[in-house]
């Protein structure tokens, strides 16, 4: 019926993507400008990441950044995906209405609240904050992302081969890294990436829950753009722009290849049975 | 026929097995279940103990503090030391309830000019040619993904006074003199919308692609206009999708902080803004907790009837 998009679906994409890419756009050719001044262009430099390296502080706070990102992206990972088998699978249980509470509040939740909270937690119980404290502030709110991705996943996940699996005498246990966890890898991969672009994008709960010596890379870009732009965050922030653009498509280029290497293997299979 | 039997008997006794969970399978709900209570659920309680005591120059700097070693005497003079004076406190200074209805009125209107912008983008990439979409998609899902400061960071470049928005608009003649748009509520508004786009975007085009485009052929056999059939079938049927996206721009923007912080002035007042000076500038924690505990309970209906949505959403898929 329809001949290709219609102008007006063409217009509102165009106009959609413009606004959504413009600035980001804008901000990665400023940080290659000559001149101090953000706004005027005055010749391409690579000069203000030259600049960027040479900030030893900042460099610093992207070590303390990358380690957090990293340890809770990892546990709340597991965490999340054990959260999510259990809202799949395992039906009805004392509690189960304020438990898929706990992990869908945190999604909606402002983070000055988050934020407010953990830090009242970590004061009530003596933890001295630091590191820690912004790790396990961080893995809280990740891991329910990390279960909803992983619980999308698993609701179009057919069991009869995990019933195969456990027929055949395997221990769920080995089922579970043998059978299931392969074929949620996707899910299980994407969800640990959000938890560590959500961990290393995150200022207001890091600025709570932190104490001395651990200032995080966007703890460090903030207060230096209260006091103005410059072309050196910009520089900081197109590295973190490419990394995590580059990040996203390589994902979602091996998961599209996986995915095809799955369906050619089960068209082989059918046609050999 | 020796066989049968067997798979006859399984399927009886898997319904048993399900109903008596292992040890394996509680453990399984216990790990993540008491993280969330112990770091979710729990910080709430301590947020409204703190929000009923009064400041003190101590450390930590309220009062009064649980001292297990004081025993059931000391517990009793606590819950007598704990009063509402906070809360009164809230409803006699005109800045924090001005701050939450200001709140609340930009997340509302910026959720509403988001929908404006986001509906036909969502529209347009579902009827794209499906060769398309997962290109058009991961275009939306990339700046969901990149640093949210940033992306607040960039639109200050543009808003300035001397910025490329005023630049660009002083060249071609629009306008004689620079706009001021930075540190106004209009920048709010702006980064509100820029940055929750993806949010309102990816929910609304999941329900618009799974549309089923014969009811609209139908209408259109049955001489519908097209703009008739959009309101009463698409716009009908994309609902749920729309309402998801509004509770996801609609409730984080009403405690937003970094955009109202780096983009607003000093007109703009919002309430994770005059949390976080309560908080780090005046040092009052007895007073912020108060706030949040406030502004949680504005957040309450809109969070549950989100929940509720979300659940109704997850056991239609499964």
């Amino acid at each position: 019926m329809r001949k290709g998009p219609s102008w007006f679906n063409l217009t509102s994409l165009v106009l959609g993507f413009a606004f959504l890419y413009l600035p980001i756009v804008l901000l990665v050719v400023y940080s290659f400008n000559e001149s101090r001044l953000v706004t005027v262009w005055a010749g391409f430099s690579t000069k203000w990441y030259g600049e960027m390296l040479r900030n030893q502080q900042l460099l610093d706070a992207a070590w303390v950044t990358a380690r957090v990102a990293f340890t809770s992206a990892t546990i709340a990972t597991v965490l999340g995906t054990i959260a999510a088998l259990v809202l799949v699978r395992s039906g009805r249980f004392l509690g189960r209405t304020l438990f898929s509470g706990m992990i869908y509040a945190p999604l909606v939740m402002p983070e000055v609240i988050l934020g407010l909270s953990l830090l009242l937690l970590f004061v009530a119980v003596d933890q001295t904050r630091g590191f820690w404290t912004v790790m396990i502030a961080h893995t809280t709110f990740s891991m329910c992302y990390v279960a909803v991705v992983v619980q999308s996943r698993l609701a179009g996940f057919d069991r009869s081969v995990e019933e195969a699996a456990m027929d055949l005498g395997c221990p769920p246990f080995k089922t579970f890294f043998a059978v299931t966890l392969p074929i949620i890898l996707p899910g299980v991969v994407a969800g640990w990436m959000l938890a560590f672009t959500l961990s290393l994008d995150d200022l207001v709960i890091a600025s709570f829950t932190t104490g001395p010596g651990a200032t995080t890379l966007p703890m460090k870009i903030y207060s230096q753009v209260r006091l103005g732009v410059t072309p050196e965050i910009n520089a900081v922030c197109t590295v973190l722009v490419a990394i995590v653009t580059v990040g996203v498509i390589a994902a979602s280029l091996v998961t599209k290849q996986q995915e095809a290497r799955r369906q050619r293997d089960i068209r082989r299979a059918e046609a050999q049975g | 026929m020796v066989d049968t039997a067997a798979p006859g008997a399984d399927v009886e006794a898997a319904p048993a097995l399900k109903r008596k969970r292992s040890l394996g399978g509680w453990l399984l709900i216990a790990i993540p279940y008491a993280w969330l209570l112990f770091f979710f659920l729990a910080p709430f309680f301590i947020v409204f103990k703190i929000s009923l005591s009064e400041i003190a120059v101590a450390i930590p700097p309220y009062l009064p503090t649980f001292d297990l070693a004081e025993g059931w005497q000391g517990l009793r003079e606590n819950f007598a030391a704990f009063s509402f004076e906070n809360y009164i406190w809230l409803t006699q200074d005109a800045l924090y309830w001005k701050s939450y209805l200001s709140s609340v009125w930009i997340a509302a209107t910026s959720t509403a000019i988001t929908l404006v912008i986001g509906y036909p983008l969502a529209y347009g990439m579902a009827r794209a040619p499906a060769a398309w979409r997962p290109t058009l998609l991961m275009l939306v899902i990339l700046p969901f993904w990149t640093s949210f400061l940033i992306r607040v960071y960039a639109w200050i470049g543009i808003l300035k006074n001397e910025g490329l928005l005023n630049q660009a608009l002083l060249s071609i003649g629009v306008i004689d003199e620079p706009l001021t748009i930075l540190n106004t509520n209009a920048a709010v508004y702006i980064g509100i919308v820029y940055s929750y786009l993806p949010f309102l975007v990816l929910p609304l085009y999941a329900t618009l692609e799974k549309l089923d485009e014969s009811l609209l052929e139908a209408a259109s056999d049955l001489g519908c206009p097209p703009w008739k059939a959009f309101w009463k079938i698409t716009v009908p049927l994309s609902l749920p999708g729309v309402i998801a996206g509004c509770f996801l721009v609609f409730i984080p923007a009403v405690g937003e902080f970094v955009i109202p912080d780096l983009l607003g002035g000093s007109e703009t007042l919002m309430i994770g803004k005059t949390l976080w000076s309560e908080f780090f500038a005046n040092r009052d924690w007895p007073v912020s907790s108060a706030v949040a505990v406030i502004l949680l309970l504005i957040l309450v209906v809109p969070i549950v009837l989100f929940q509720n949505q979300q659940q109704r959403a997850s056991e239609k898929d499964a």
